[in-house]
C-alpha cells in the first residue's frame, strides 16, 4: 500500500452507515439502532480483505450493503472506479454483475426445488440472452471448475453434502464473471476437513479469475490463512484496520487483543502446557 | 468422504426422467404407508372412471321417467326388480343411473371450485406475503371478514345475488373457500422469503414476478396440495348442501344434493331415495379426505421418518 499512485482499487467504501429504525410501542419512543457507524476502507484488485468481529457487530450488514441487498443510510460505495447508485430500482444488471455474495449456510442458499443446472443457469437466463444449450455448457464448465462433475447437472440440492453445496453456491456466484466476491462466513457451517478444501478452492479461483474477496469471518485461523488485509469490527465501528501481519503481530486496539486471546489454541505445544498446568493445579 | 466427487468419475449423467421416476417412487413409498390413503385413492380413481364412462355403464337415462315403476325399492328388498338395482325415485327415474351421472357433476364442481379458489388464493396470497405492508393488511382483513361469516351462509347469500344454478353455486363456494388458500400461501411465502436462496435470486437480478412464481411458489406447494384435496371434498359437500337448499343445481339435474332435496318428503316411505345419494356424498368426501391425509404425510418433510 506504499505507492498509492499505482494501486488498482477495486472496492472503496467511504464512511458508510446503516441505521435500523426500531418501531416504538405504546408509550415507548422510536429507537434508532446504528448497525454500522461509518466504516471506510479501500481494497486493491485481487486481494482479500477479512472482516472480523463478534456476532452482531455489523459485519454481515456491511456485506449486505456491499452486495446491494440493503441500502446504506449514508456513505459512498465505489466499485471498480464507479460510484454505485444503491437506491432500489437504480441497479443495472451490469453493476449487479460485478458483485456477488456467498452465504454462510449452504443449506439455505440453494433453492430446494431447483436442479443444480438451473441454479447455475438462472443468472445467465435473467441477465443474458444466451441459448439454453449455451447456458448448459457454461454451467457444466463451472461445475468442473469448482470440483464437481457434469453428472451433477440434473440433481437437486438435497442430494449434496454441505461442502458440495458450498461449491455449488460458489459456482453460481461465479457464473456472471464477477470481479468482487463477498463471502459471508463461507466455511463456518462446514466441518474442518471440508473447510480446508473450500478455502483452497477459493484461493485457486481467486488466482484464476483475479477476484477480489471481502471475507467475513469470526474464525481467526481461517482469516490468517486467506487474508491480505484485516479489519476488526466492534459495535459497528472498524476498530482496527491493516495488513494481516500488522494486525496479527501487533494488535493495537484493546478489543483485538481480547479477540486474539480468546482464540482456542489447538497445537500440541499449548495442549501439553495446558495439561501440565492442570496437573500442577491438582497436585497442589 | 464429503468431497469424494473431486476425482473425475465416469458416472452416467442422471437424466431428468430418471430423477422424476425416483422422486415418484419415494412419494409412493410414503403415500402407501397410510393404508386409508391408498383406499381413498382407489375409491377416488373408481369414481373418476365412473364419471367418465357414465354413458356406457349407466343402465338407464338419468332423465327417463318410467311411469310404471314409481318408487320401486332396490333389488334385494321386497318388490325390487333387477331392472332398477338401487330402485327408482318418486317420478320413476332409475336411482343408480342418476347417481352415476351425478358423479360427473360432483367431480366437475370439485375440480372447478378447487381450481378457481386455488389460483385466486395463490395470487392474492403471494402478493400479500411478498409485499407485506398496507396491501397485506387490506387483503388479510378482507379474508378475515370472509372467514368470519359461516361459509354456507355466505355461499347462500352469494347465490341469491347471482341467481340459483350450478355455475353461481360454484363461484359462491370458490369465494368462501379461497381465504384458506390465501392464508396458507401468505404464511408459506413469508417463511420462504427470508431464506438465502431468495436473496441469491434477487442478487442475480430476478424480477419480483419471477421471485414470486418461479423461486418462492414451488417451495410452498406441499401445504397447498393438501389444502386443495380437502377443499375438493368441501366443495362437493357445499354444492350438495346448496343443491339440497334449492340454490344449487336445479331439479332435473341428477346432482346428489338436489336428489336428496327432491326426495325429502319420501324419507319415511321410501328409505332408498335419500340413502343412496347420501351414501354417495359420504363415500366420495371420505375417500378424498383420506387421500388428502396421505398426501400430507407424503409431502410434508417434517413427517418423513428418514
Amino acid at each position: 500500500m506504499s505507492d498509492a499512485k499505482t494501486i488498482d482499487t477495486m472496492l472503496e467504501v467511504r464512511d458508510i452507515k446503516r441505521d435500523y429504525e426500531l418501531p416504538g410501542g405504546f408509550m415507548k419512543p422510536k429507537k434508532t439502532l446504528h448497525a454500522v457507524k461509518g466504516v471506510s476502507f479501500k481494497l486493491e484488485r485481487g486481494k482479500t480483505l477479512a472482516i472480523v468481529g463478534e456476532s452482531g457487530c455489523g459485519k454481515s450488514t456491511l456485506a449486505r450493503m456491499i452486495t446491494f441487498i440493503d441500502e446504506p443510510t449514508s456513505g459512498e460505495l465505489i466499485i471498480d472506479g464507479k460510484k454505485m447508485d444503491t437506491r432500489p430500482g437504480h441497479l443495472t444488471s451490469e453493476m449487479r454483475q460485478k458483485v456477488q455474495i456467498i452465504f454462510q449456510n449452504p443449506y439455505g442458499s440453494l433453492n430446494p426445488r431447483q436442479k443444480i443446472g438451473d441454479v447455475l443457469g438462472e443468472p445467465l437466463a435473467i441477465n443474458t440472452d444466451l441459448s439454453a444449450a449455451e447456458r448448459r455448457n457454461r454451467a457444466t464448465e463451472m461445475l468442473i471448475k469448482v470440483g464437481l462433475g457434469p453428472e451433477h447437472y440434473n440433481r437437486y440440492p438435497h442430494m449434496f453434502s454441505g461442502g458440495q453445496r458450498q461449491r455449488i453456491a460458489i459456482a453460481r456466484a461465479l457464473m456472471m464473471n464477477p470481479k468482487l466476491l463477498v463471502l459471508d462466513e463461507p466455511v463456518s457451517a462446514l466441518d474442518l476437513s471440508v473447510q480446508a478444501q473450500v478455502l483452497n478452492l477459493l484461493a485457486d479461483l481467486q488466482d484464476e479469475f483475479n477476484l477480489t474477496y471481502v471475507f467475513i469471518s469470526h474464525d481467526l485461523s481461517v482469516v490468517r490463512y486467506i487474508a491480505d488485509e484485516v479489519m476488526v469490527m466492534y459495535f459497528g465501528e472498524a476498530v482496527e484496520y491493516g495488513t494481516r501481519d500488522e494486525v496479527f503481530s501487533n494488535p493495537k486496539h484493546e478489543y483485538t487483543q481480547t479477540l486474539f486471546k480468546a482464540t482456542p489454541k489447538a497445537d500440541v505445544e499449548s495442549i501439553r502446557a495446558r495439561i501440565a498446568a492442570k496437573k500442577a493445579a491438582s497436585a497442589a | 468422504m464429503a468431497d469424494a466427487t473431486l476425482t473425475p468419475k465416469a458416472a452416467e449423467p442422471v437424466s431428468s426422467a430418471q430423477m422424476r421416476r425416483q422422486m415418484l417412487k419415494e412419494f409412493w413409498f410414503y403415500f402407501s404407508e397410510n393404508r386409508g390413503a391408498v383406499i381413498g385413492l382407489f375409491v377416488f380413481l373408481a369414481l373418476v372412471l365412473v364419471a367418465i364412462l357414465a354413458p356406457v355403464i349407466a343402465p338407464h337415462s338419468p332423465f327417463e321417467q318410467y311411469r310404471d315403476a314409481v318408487l320401486k325399492p332396490p333389488v334385494w328388498a321386497e318388490g325390487g326388480t333387477a331392472n332398477y338395482i338401487l330402485g327408482t325415485d318418486p317420478v320413476g327415474r332409475d336411482i343408480l343411473s342418476r347417481l352415476i351421472y351425478g358423479a360427473q357433476y360432483s367431480l366437475f364442481v370439485g375440480l372447478v371450485v378447487t381450481t378457481l379458489s386455488l389460483i385466486s388464493g395463490i395470487i392474492v396470497g403471494l402478493l400479500a406475503g411478498y409485499y407485506r405492508g398496507w396491501l397485506d393488511t387490506i387483503i388479510m382483513r378482507l379474508m378475515d371478514m370472509i372467514l368470519a361469516v359461516p361459509s354456507l351462509l355466505l355461499a347462500l347469500v352469494l347465490v341469491t345475488i347471482l341467481g340459483p344454478g350450478l355455475n353461481s353455486a360454484m363461484i359462491a363456494i370458490a369465494v368462501t373457500l379461497q381465504p384458506h388458500f390465501v392464508r396458507l400461501t401468505r404464511a408459506a411465502v413469508m417463511a420462504e422469503k427470508t431464506r438465502d436462496y431468495v436473496t441469491a435470486a434477487r442478487i442475480a437480478g430476478a424480477s419480483p414476478l419471477r421471485l414470486m412464481f418461479r423461486t418462492i411458489l414451488p417451495n410452498c406447494t406441499a401445504p397447498l396440495i393438501v389444502q386443495a384435496t380437502l377443499s375438493f371434498s368441501n366443495a362437493i359437500l357445499d354444492a350438495a348442501a346448496l343443491g339440497f337448499l334449492g340454490m344449487g343445481a336445479q331439479p332435473p339435474t341428477p346432482e346428489w344434493g338436489t336428489m336428496l332435496a327432491e326426495a325429502r318428503e319420501f324419507i319415511l316411505r321410501a328409505w332408498w331415495v335419500v340413502t343412496f345419494p347420501g351414501l354417495a356424498i359420504l363415500i366420495t368426501v371420505l375417500a378424498i379426505n383420506l387421500m388428502g391425509d396421505g398426501l400430507r404425510d407424503a409431502l410434508d418433510p417434517k413427517l418423513k421418518r428418514s
